[in-house]
């Protein structure tokens, strides 16, 4: 299955989505991110039994601060897919990198006049 | 242990948007338990309000840093070095700490981060309930280990109320009434006798009616 | 029971026949006239007559104001106080000036919560509780001293009254036990919550009489007329510590609408025939809440009036 998705996106591997801290989220924004979404498994399915629900729980706080703070929360969103789902999931990319082209750069990439450089790594 | 909330991001944002060097300073303390104001908040804290300088074209030096607790000098002395390098610092501690921070740092702006709720328990995480009030004359033993001061809304010492029904308090149907756990456990405890005894009023000079309190332990003071 | 105070109330209950009181309660805002009016409605109908303090927790004329009034017309009144809004000083201070204007009749009370109020956010002081109340007009009027230990010559003569919630939480052998506490605290006569479940009354009836209780203290039974079905809904769903039985509600809906306040003063009236029989019942309490131009009718329709007079 040679799916093909938007090369913009960089992905980032965590054992469960019950490992992205709010601080990761946040800081990828700090970094330049345009915007970011977190999958994970689908709920009632996790590994863990509740680490996609605490992702939902923290993904809601970081859009109501980003929107608070006027970076805008409608650049974070988090999906539930399976691993079954790469097909859904190449979608989900494609979608989400034409709402951000919408968005256009983020508020923290144009104040810093870094809006043309590529988005940086996220290091936390 | 103390239990506080964050205040609304917003608030803070009104209170520091002036400033340019801003600290954000936890405590390790009780406020790190109930998840309000410890390293983790404040980084949190801390970032938000870059993201905000940063989308409003402004440069600003926001940092954060966490004490081990705010309610001693010795802890609130790390920051000695540090205090002038800010305009005003944004304490994440009870408010204690946040008072004690502005008596040792008398020029600095030291602002509130958290709102200071009451002594309580941790039922579950993100469920804390309260259930002292620090009245300064502990009457637990007369009242089946359960506090009428704390659990009971009208604070009545010859409860309950005729507000009582099925258990819960007549204010709010979460809260359940104070006098009828009391009343049960009186009875588990085989203790029925004391309830039928009337509880004089009480003496709340130790309490928050005797003015602001204070400790002095001549068996600890050197 | 004997007389021990000059309380026309007290002489009542002591001469052995039923004793009747009511309530009105004051206006909110500063118009006196209302409350000579409601006194004038109810006052050849009853023994005496309370005036509730600030009841709900919504500000009105305060009791004592109302209650200085009816005496100046001549009328007995029961001063209600509640320990939500003042603490020991201003309580104490208030019974001595109700003394002082020979007002015989206290009903001690914790008072509601500010929560159901017109000011949700004041404080609340709470500094005694209607039991703690009780014990303090006691010891003012038998000891002659103030809780602070100041010692008086000229001491309240009150014949002290308390609430009873039968129906309250968690069961009637706890109400029983915690009347049990009022009355070792001093009080003289209860006034209770609106009874509608009479056999649950007269449950907590049996126990207070196996316990000697009714000996010591004077029981009025709580009626108030349901005005339609409405309210008869509101006090069975929305009145904590009431209870309202199914029947009740279903016997005033079933007659139309504008036929149901006088089936609700029907039932009053029913109700109190029924507890008269009941041992220990000292008497009623008619509480018609902004309905007082029909507390004559069910008095009067319950054979309870002409009032007995006593010398």
């Amino acid at each position: 299955m040679r799916l093909q998705y938007p090369p913009s996106v960089r992905i980032i591997e965590v054992p469960c989505t019950g490992k992205v801290d709010v601080m990761h989220l946040l800081m990828a924004f700090e970094y330049g991110a345009d915007g970011v979404i977190v999958v994970g498994c689908m709920e009632g399915e996790c590994h863990y039994s509740v680490g996609n629900l605490y992702a939902k729980k923290r993904v809601n706080r970081v859009k109501e601060i980003l929107d608070k703070v006027g970076v805008g929360g409608e650049r974070l969103a988090m999906y539930n897919l399976s691993s079954g789902m790469g097909g859904r999931f190449a979608e989900i990319i494609r979608e989400i990198t034409e709402k951000v082209m919408e968005l256009g750069p983020s508020p923290i990439r144009v104040a810093t006049g870094k809006a043309t450089r590529p988005i940086a790594e996220v290091t936390t | 242990m103390i239990k506080a909330v964050p205040k609304p991001l917003e608030e803070v944002l009104d209170l520091v948007k002036d400033f340019t060097k801003v600290l954000i300073a936890g405590c390790d303390g009780c406020v790190t338990v109930c998840e309000a104001g410890g390293l983790k908040e404040a980084k949190v804290l801390a970032s938000a309000l870059r993201l905000y300088f940063t989308q409003a074209g402004r440069q600003a030096q926001i940092d954060e840093i966490s004490l081990t607790r705010q309610c001693e000098k010795e802890y609130l002395a790390q920051l000695s070095d540090k205090m002038d390098a800010y305009d005003a610092v944004v304490s994440l501690a009870c408010g204690c700490g946040v008072q004690y921070m502005a008596e040792m740092y008398n020029n600095k702006i030291i602002y509130p981060g958290v709102d200071t709720c009451f002594l309580g328990v941790n039922e579950e995480r993100g469920l804390y309930s309260e259930r002292c009030q620090a009245c300064g004359r502990c009457i637990l033993a007369e009242t089946g280990g359960i506090c009428p001061i704390a659990r009971c809304s009208k604070r009545m010492l010859n409860g309950p109320c005729g507000g009582s029904d099925a258990g819960r308090c007549e204010i709010n149907k979460d809260i359940p009434c104070g006098w009828e756990l009391i009343y049960e456990r009186l009875k588990t405890l085989g203790q029925l006798d004391r309830f039928e005894k009337p509880v004089d009023p009480k003496d709340w000079t130790t309490s928050r009616d005797g003015g602001p309190r204070k400790i002095v332990r001549e068996d600890l003071r050197i | 029971m004997s007389v021990t105070t000059p309380s026309k109330l007290q002489k009542m209950i002591a001469s052995g026949n039923l004793a009747v009181t009511s309530e009105v309660g004051p206006p909110r805002s500063a118009d006196g006239a209302v409350i000579e009016h409601k006194g004038n409605l109810i006052k050849d109908y009853v023994d005496a007559i309370n005036v509730t303090d600030n009841q709900t927790s919504v500000c009105r004329v305060c009791s004592l104001a109302c209650c200085i009034r009816l005496k100046l017309m001549g009328l007995e009144p029961v001063l209600q106080m509640v320990t939500r809004d003042r603490n020991r000083i201003a309580l104490q201070s208030d019974i001595l000036g109700a003394a002082s204007f020979g007002i015989n009749n206290m009903l001690c009370l914790t008072g509601d919560h500010q929560h159901f109020g017109d000011h949700p956010t004041c404080a609340n002081v709470f500094d005694l509780d209607s039991i703690q109340l009780i014990q303090t007009v006691k010891m003012m009027r038998d000891e002659g001293r103030l809780l602070g230990g100041f010692e008086f010559a000229v001491r309240p003569q009150m014949f002290i009254g308390a609430a009873a919630n039968p129906f309250a939480g968690p069961n009637v052998a706890m109400r029983v036990s915690r009347l049990a506490k009022k009355v070792a605290a001093g009080v003289q006569f209860i006034q209770t919550q609106c009874i509608y479940n009479l056999d649950k009354f007269k449950e907590f009836m049996k126990l207070m009489v196996d316990r000697g209780l009714h000996e010591k203290v004077a029981i009025l039974a709580g009626i108030t007329p349901l005005k339609n079905v409405g309210m008869a809904k509101y006090m069975q769903k929305r009145v904590p510590g009431l209870e309202v039985p199914d029947s009740v509600v279903r016997r005033i809906g079933g007659v139309p609408k504008e036929k149901q306040a006088e089936e609700g003063i029907t039932l009053a009236v029913e109700q109190i025939q029924e507890l008269k029989e009941v041992e220990g019942v000292r008497g009623f309490h008619i509480m018609a809440i902004e309905w007082e131009e029909k507390v004559p009718g069910i008095i009067d329709r319950a054979g309870l009036y002409p009032r007995p007079q006593l010398a």
